[in-house]
């Protein structure tokens, strides 16, 4: 099985990137782009022999400990089968 | 005094930490690898400048999980003393030896410069040498030294006087112009500007000589 996790900044946190990112979309005509936030995509792959509830419990402690900064960041989830 | 200054892969400024301590104040400084577990016999560590582990996933993240940094943090507990210096200071952030986050700089751009700094608290054993409100020139080189902490974080920091530097002309976005600080019990600094690049009067500023003198007079007055 594979994890699609996703990390992204806390609202009120300033993305400098997201609001660079923002700025070059509405400069090649996305003028109604009204915010971008840059975030992290990680995939992870784990054992199909792992439970969902394993898996989801492993990943919870993979994101607090090492994936993301709590402090400034979130982190969610999903588990998908391998392709 | 025995200091230890830390080697983690990617780091590049201990040398100029071990120079520092070792042939400008005459210190008993040695290197330590990330893989050492030992600090018994040392009296202060120093976390230097660099890129530990290539700043992989966020600056200081693969670090604080280097073996010698579960002694840093029982070390740190038990009020040994922790100098964190950019890197260093992200490193210190990660292993929540300090409270906050780094986040990149404002203009996402990687800044090589000198700037000054003011010094905010004088009552630490790394700052007493100073004036408070003294103004500092010291180099930064440094991609995330945007600080961030919620509001709650930054009143204690403020009601424990933990802000020891800021600041004069903000070149990162940093939250109130902070550019280092301690724990709440005032044993672990850090700080992204290098005052080991401002030893010498050669190097063009003597300004970060008295942060290691003060260290170092704070211990032998401690006998």
């Amino acid at each position: 099985m594979m994890a699609r996790i996703y990390i992204t900044l806390k609202e009120g946190v300033l993305d400098p990137q997201g609001k660079i990112v923002q700025k070059s979309l509405q400069s090649i005509g996305f003028k109604e782009v009204s915010d971008v936030r840059v975030g992290k995509y990680i995939e992870v792959t784990l054992p199909d022999s792992l439970s969902k509830a394993e898996a989801e419990k492993k990943l919870e402690q993979m994101c607090k400990q090492l994936l993301a900064n709590t402090i400034i960041e979130n982190y969610s989830f999903n588990i998908v089968a391998k392709k | 005094m025995k200091w230890g200054i830390i080697v983690f892969p990617g780091s590049n400024c201990d040398h100029d930490c071990y120079h520092v301590l070792k042939h400008v104040l005459h210190q008993d400084a040695h290197f330590l690898w990330h893989k050492d577990t030992n600090l018994d016999s040392f009296d202060a560590v120093v976390l230097p400048g660099g890129f530990s582990y290539g700043d992989y996933l966020r600056t200081g993240a693969m670090a604080k999980f280097s073996p010698l940094m579960k002694s840093v943090v029982a070390f740190a507990k038990k009020g040994g003393w922790v100098l964190g210096i950019c890197n260093g200071f992200q490193i210190l952030l990660e292993s929540a030896l300090l409270p906050g986050a780094m986040l990149r700089n404002a203009s996402l751009k990687f800044i090589c410069d000198t700037v000054t700094l003011r010094v905010e608290n004088t009552k630490n054993l790394f700052t007493h040498r100073y004036r408070k409100g003294e103004e500092l020139r010291m180099p930064i080189a440094h991609m995330e030294g945007n600080y961030f902490i919620d509001e709650e974080g930054l009143k204690k920091l403020k009601d424990n006087n933990q802000i020891v530097f800021r600041y004069v002309q903000n070149p990162n976005g940093s939250l109130e112009d902070i550019a280092g600080i301690t724990n709440d019990k005032g044993n672990v600094l850090g700080l992204m500007p290098h005052p080991e690049r401002a030893s010498e009067s050669i190097l063009g500023s003597q300004d970060g000589r008295r942060l290691f003198e003060s260290a170092i007079h704070s211990l032998e007055s401690n006998g």
